[in-house]
C-alpha cells in the first residue's frame, strides 16, 4: 500500500536559516532603516515589525542574458489580422512582438519591501546599543507565567490523575447505578426467605425456583456495574497566570533648553526607550511622565517633549521640584514603582546644583526605586560633580556620559544586574 | 556518492542497460479494458479526508495502469501552504543548502502569497525514486484528485520516462545528494565562515546556467587505447610525409614562436563552472567541492529546463486524459468533475497577445494540445495530417504518443509535432525583430506557406542554446598574467545584456587573475570587450 503522509505538522520554517543569511546581508539597509522608525515611533510603540525598503538593483543576482539588439524571431498566439510581410511599428521600449513581453524589465525599479518581525527589530535595536546577551533575553522574553491548581477537571494527562477523587468517583457512580438492582434484589430475597418458611408444595417450589433464577439475574447485573469507569477519573487541573505584577511610573526628565540639539535628543530617547523596556518587562501597566525643563518646568506629552523646540537659560531643580509634586500628589508609594530617568547636556545655572542634590538626596531618591541620569556631552560642569558624590553614596542614583548609543547600557549596568541575581 | 547522481564518468554512450537498470516497459499498443463498472461513484465532498485521498489515489492509479503509465513508485505528502513556501524557496527540492538568495525568494513569496497576489501551486513534485509530491492542505478534494493524476502519475511518468531525465539525473540519489550538499556548504560556513562560503556561492550561482553539460564527456581511456592510438596517429603522418616540403627551410620568427605556445584549453569550453573547478589556480579544495555542488544541482535542472513544454503537456494531458477515463467508467461525480475541469480550464489557457495577461506562449496550454492533437492524428487523421505526419497518421496512439514522450525535448518535439491545425487553433503568427530595420515585420502566419518556417521559428524559441547567450572558455594565458578569455560568439548579432560585467566580476572572482570577455559578432569582429582584474576591483 502506498503511503500517504502528512507533513503538516513537521518542520515549518525550514526556511529561517535563509532568512537569516538574508537579513545579515542587508545588515546596514536595516539597521538604517531601524533607526528612522526609532525617530519616528514613540516610546510605547517601540516594540514592534517594521517594514524595510530595500532598493531592488542590490539584491539582484546577475547572469548572462541577451540584450535589446540584433535580430531576432519571436512567434506569438492570437494573430487577428496580419498577414505575412505586414509591417508593424516598433513598441515602445524596443521589446519584440506584440508588446505583452514589455514588463520584465519595465518595473525593476522598485524597491524589494519586506516586514521584519518584532523580534528581528528588537535585535538590531539591541546590537546598536550594545547589551549584553543576558539582558537581550530578559527584555525581549513575553512574560513569564505561573502554573497553579485550579480543582479538578475531567481530562488531564496521567501524571495529573488525581487518585482518591476518582475512586471516590467510582463508589458513588456504582452506588447510583446499583441501587435500584439492589433494592430489587433485597425484595425479593426477604420473598425467598418469606417462601421457604412456608410449607412446601409443588406451586411453592415453582416460585422459589424462579425467585432464584431472578436473584441470580440481579446479581449478576449488579456485577457488571464497572469498578471504575473512564468518567470517574478526576485530574488534578492546573491553569497558568501571569505573574502577579505591580504598577509602575517611569519619569522623563529632559532639558530641552537650546543647547539640547536634535541628536542629543535622539540619544536622550533610546535612553528612555530602554528604561521603558525595562519596565515592561516586570510591570504590566506603567505610565510615563514627561518632564521637560530650561528655567521652569512643564509636564507634556510625548509629541511635545521629544520636537518642540525651546529655547532658554537652564534651572534643572525646577523639573525636579515637579516631578515630586507629580509623586506625591499621584503616585502613593504603596501603590507605585517610580523610576526616574533624565537626560541633560549638563549645563545648569550654577547656584541651582547643590539645590539639585538636595531635592534628589532627600526629596526624590527616598521614593524612586531607580533613578538614571545620562550627560550627552563629554564637558563636566558642576551638576555633573553635585551628582558624582551623591553616586557615591546612593546605589539606587546611577549616572554616565554618553555621546554615542553604545554608551547608553551602563547608566542602567546596576538596575539590570540585580535583575540577573535575583532570578 | 556524488558520482552517483550524474553518472557521466561512467560510460561513453548510453546503452539501454544503462540508469541503474531501468530498461523501459514496452508500451501498450492499445489500453486495457476497464474493469467491472463500480456500484456507484466515489463520494464528492468538497473536504478532502485521508481516506478519500486513498480511495482516490487506488483508482487512479489503478486507470494509470491500463494506459500503462510507468511511474516510480509514489510518496504522497499533505504539507500547508507555509511549508509549500518553504518548498519555493529551495527550489521546490525537500532540503538545500543555506543562502540568501533562497530567504530572498522566500520573502518575496510570502509577502505575495499574504497580499493575496498571488495563489501558490497546488502542487510541486520532485523527481526522485520514490516520486514526492505535495498536495497542499487547502485543496479540496476534486483539485486533489486532479494533482494526484497530474503530478504523481503525469509528471512521475515523464520523469521515468524522457531521455533527458534517464541520461543527467539520477532520481534513486538526489536528496541524499542534497543533504550532503547542505551538510557540506553548513560545515564550511562553520570552518571557512559565512561570509566566505556566501561570496563563493554567489559566484557560482551567477554561473549556474554556464554550469552544464550538454553532451557526454569521452570516458577515460586506458594506457593501452592511449598508446593504440599513439601508434595509429604516428602511422598516418609517417604516410603524409612528403619529401618536397621537406627540403625547405623553417619559417623564422613570430608565427613559429606562437606556433609552440600550445593553447590551453586545447579546444574552447562551454561548461565554465567545470573548467574553474577544476582549473581555477587558486581555489581551495573546499572551494572546488562547493563549484561541484552548485554545477551538479545545475545538471540536475538541466533537463527541467529543457522539456516545460513536454514535460507540463504530459501531465496536464493525462490529468485530463484520466479523469475523463475515470468519470466514463462510472467512478467520478458530476460536480467533481466540474470542479477540476474548471481550474483545468484555466490551466490551459493561452492569453492572445493582445491580452493583458499575456506574457508569452503558455506551456501547458501548447503541451496540451500538441499531445491531444498527437492522439487524435493517430485516431482521425485527415488528409492533411496524412500529408504531414504519414508515419503517425492512423497508428496507435499510445504507442505513438509514449514515443514522443521519451525521445524528445521541446526543441524537437515542437520541429516534430506541431501540427497545422495546433497552429491554427493558436493562430499563431511570427514576428522579425530586426535591429537595423525601422519596423518590425511579419514574418509568418498559420497558412500553407508558413506551416514550416513558423513551426521552426517555435522549436529556435525553445532551443535553449539560441535563448542562452553562447559563451565559452577560449583561452587561458598561462605564460603571462594567467589570464582567462571568456568568448561569446554572436547569435543573430544579439549583443550581451549590460549586467555582463557583474556576472564577470564573479568569475574574475573564481578565476583569482584577470578575467576578458570579447563579444564575437557572425563576420569574426569583436564588437564589445570587457575586463575584471581581481586585484584592482
Amino acid at each position: 500500500m502506498q503511503q500517504i503522509i502528512d507533513r503538516r505538522l513537521a518542520g515549518k520554517n525550514k526556511s529561517i536559516g535563509n532568512r537569516e543569511r538574508f537579513l545579515r546581508r542587508h545588515k546596514e539597509q536595516i539597521r538604517e532603516a531601524v533607526r528612522r522608525a526609532v525617530e519616528g515611533r514613540g516610546i510605547r510603540d517601540i516594540a514592534q515589525g517594521e517594514d524595510i525598503h530595500i532598493p531592488r538593483r542590490d539584491i539582484s543576482e546577475p547572469v548572462f542574458g541577451h540584450g535589446q539588439g540584433g535580430k531576432r524571431e519571436m512567434v506569438h498566439p492570437g494573430n487577428k489580422d496580419f498577414v505575412r510581410g505586414d509591417r508593424i511599428e516598433r513598441p515602445k521600449g524596443g521589446q519584440g512582438g506584440g508588446g505583452g513581453q514589455a514588463s520584465d524589465s519595465g518595473g525593476g525599479e522598485d524597491d524589494f519591501v519586506f516586514h521584519l518581525s518584532k523580534e528581528e527589530f528588537m535585535q538590531v535595536f539591541f546590537d546598536d546599543l550594545a547589551l549584553p546577551n543576558l539582558i537581550r533575553t530578559t527584555l525581549a522574553d513575553t512574560p513569564e507565567y505561573k502554573t497553579h491548581r485550579a480543582g479538578f477537571s475531567s481530562d488531564g494527562t496521567p501524571n495529573n490523575l488525581h487518585v482518591v477523587r476518582s475512586m471516590r468517583g467510582a463508589i458513588g457512580r456504582r452506588i447510583a447505578l446499583g441501587s435500584e438492582s439492589r433494592r430489587e434484589l433485597h425484595r425479593l430475597e426477604d420473598l425467598l426467605t418469606e417462601l421457604r418458611a412456608q410449607p412446601a408444595s409443588a406451586e411453592r417450589l415453582h416460585e422459589i425456583e424462579q425467585l432464584e433464577t431472578d436473584i441470580a439475574a440481579l446479581r449478576a447485573r449488579i456485577d457488571r456495574i464497572p469498578y471504575l469507569d473512564p468518567i470517574d477519573l478526576r485530574y488534578r487541573s492546573r491553569v497558568r497566570t501571569p505573574v502577579p505584577t505591580a504598577k509602575a511610573v517611569m519619569f522623563c526628565v529632559m532639558d530641552v533648553s537650546g543647547s539640547m540639539d536634535e541628536a542629543r535628543k535622539d540619544l536622550a530617547k533610546r535612553f528612555f526607550i530602554l528604561l521603558y523596556l525595562f519596565l515592561t518587562r516586570h510591570y504590566e501597566k506603567i505610565d510615563i511622565v514627561f518632564i521637560r525643563h530650561h528655567t521652569q518646568a512643564q509636564e507634556v506629552d510625548e509629541h511635545d517633549f521629544f520636537h518642540a523646540t525651546e529655547t532658554g537659560g537652564t534651572v534643572v531643580s525646577s523639573a525636579l521640584v515637579l516631578m515630586e509634586e507629580i509623586i506625591r500628589a499621584r503616585y502613593p508609594r504603596n501603590e507605585w514603582n517610580v523610576y526616574g530617568a533624565q537626560a541633560s547636556d549638563g549645563d545648569n545655572w550654577h547656584d541651582d546644583s547643590p539645590r539639585c542634590r538636595q531635592l534628589l538626596e532627600h526629596g526624590i531618591l527616598p521614593l524612586c526605586r531607580y533613578f538614571a541620569y545620562i550627560q550627552v556631552v563629554d564637558q563636566e560642569q558642576n551638576l555633573w560633580h553635585e551628582y558624582a558624590s551623591l553616586a557615591e553614596e546612593s546605589d539606587t542614583f546611577a549616572m554616565r556620559k554618553a555621546s554615542e548609543v553604545d554608551q547608553i547600557y551602563p547608566v542602567f549596568r546596576d538596575l539590570f544586574r540585580k535583575e540577573g541575581a535575583a532570578k | 556518492m556524488s558520482d552517483t547522481f550524474n553518472r557521466r564518468h561512467v560510460g561513453q554512450a548510453a546503452t539501454p542497460d544503462e540508469y541503474g537498470g531501468r530498461r523501459p516497459r514496452p508500451p501498450l499498443r492499445v489500453p486495457l479494458p476497464p474493469t467491472d463498472r463500480p456500484a456507484q461513484t466515489l463520494p464528492g465532498p468538497s473536504d478532502w479526508t485521508f481516506d478519500l485521498i486513498d480511495q482516490y489515489h487506488t483508482v487512479i492509479r489503478a486507470t494509470a495502469q491500463r494506459f500503462s503509465l510507468d511511474t516510480y513508485p509514489n510518496q504522497l505528502e499533505i504539507i500547508t501552504a507555509e511549508q509549500m513556501m518553504d518548498a519555493y524557496a529551495s527550489v521546490g527540492m525537500p532540503v538545500n543548502y543555506r543562502h540568501w538568495s533562497y530567504g530572498k525568494e522566500f520573502i518575496s513569496t510570502e509577502k505575495n502569497y499574504r497580499r493575496g497576489q498571488m495563489g501558490l501551486a497546488y502542487e510541486i513534485v520532485i523527481n526522485s525514486n520514490p516520486c514526492i509530491s505535495y498536495l497542499m492542505e487547502e485543496n479540496t478534494m476534486a483539485m486533489q484528485a486532479l494533482v494526484i493524476a497530474h503530478a504523481a502519475y503525469g509528471h512521475n511518468s515523464f520523469f521515468k520516462g524522457n531521455y533527458l531525465f534517464r541520461m543527467w539525473t539520477d532520481a534513486g540519489s538526489i536528496v541524499d545528494y542534497l543533504v550532503y550538499a547542505k551538510n557540506y556548504v553548513a560545515a564550511c560556513e562553520e570552518r571557512h565562515g559565512v561570509d566566505a562560503v556566501e561570496l563563493l556561492l554567489d559566484s557560482c550561482h551567477a554561473l549556474m546556467n554556464y554550469g552544464v553539460d550538454r553532451y557526454r564527456r569521452p570516458g577515460k581511456l586506458s594506457l593501452t587505447q592511449e598508446l593504440e592510438r599513439a601508434k595509429d596517429r604516428e602511422a598516418y603522418a609517417q604516410q603524409q610525409v612528403n619529401e618536397i616540403w621537406r627540403t625547405l627551410p623553417p619559417k623564422s620568427g613570430k608565427d613559429a614562436a606562437e606556433k609552440e605556445q600550445a593553447r590551453f584549453p586545447a579546444d574552447p569550453q562551454e561548461n565554465l563552472l567545470y573548467f574553474i573547478e577544476k582549473n581555477a589556480p587558486l581555489l581551495e579544495p573546499w572551494q572546488r567541492e562547493i563549484v561541484r555542488i552548485v554545477r551538479k544541482i545545475a545538471q540536475y535542472f538541466y533537463p527541467q529546463r529543457q522539456t516545460q513544454v513536454m514535460n507540463e503537456g504530459w501531465a496536464t494531458f493525462w490529468h485530463h486524459h484520466l479523469l475523463n477515463t475515470m468519470y466514463d467508467d462510472g467512478y467520478l461525480e458530476d460536480g467533481i468533475m466540474i470542479e477540476w475541469l474548471k481550474s483545468h480550464t484555466n490551466v490551459v489557457f493561452q492569453p492572445p497577445v493582445d491580452h493583458p495577461a499575456y506574457s508569452g506562449m503558455n506551456p501547458y496550454a501548447l503541451g496540451f494540445a500538441m499531445y491531444s492533437d498527437i492522439k487524435r492524428i493517430c485516431e482521425a487523421p485527415t488528409d492533411e495530417d496524412r500529408y504531414w505526419f504519414p508515419d503517425i497518421a492512423g497508428r496507435d496512439w499510445l504507442e505513438t504518443l509514449d514515443h514522443a514522450m521519451r525521445n524528445f525535448k521541446d526543441e524537437s518535439f515542437i520541429g516534430q509535432y506541431l501540427s497545422p491545425r495546433v497552429m491554427r487553433n493558436f493562430r499563431l503568427f511570427s514576428i522579425v525583430d530586426d535591429e537595423t530595420d525601422p519596423t518590425l515585420e511579419v514574418s509568418a502566419i498559420h497558412d500553407e506557406a508558413g506551416y514550416r518556417s513558423l513551426r521552426e521559428a517555435m522549436s529556435r524559441q525553445y532551443d535553449l542554446g539560441s535563448r542562452e547567450p553562447n559563451i565559452q572558455v577560449w583561452s587561458v594565458n598561462l605564460r603571462g598574467d594567467r589570464s582567462l578569455m571568456l568568448r561569446h560568439t554572436q547569435h543573430n548579432e544579439r549583443p550581451l545584456h549590460d549586467n555582463a560585467y557583474e556576472v564577470l566580476k564573479h568569475v574574475a572572482r573564481l578565476w583569482g587573475f584577470p578575467v576578458h570577455l570579447e563579444s564575437v559578432g557572425s563576420l569574426g569582429n569583436v564588437s564589445r570587450r570587457w575586463t575584471v582584474d581581481p586585484s584592482t576591483a
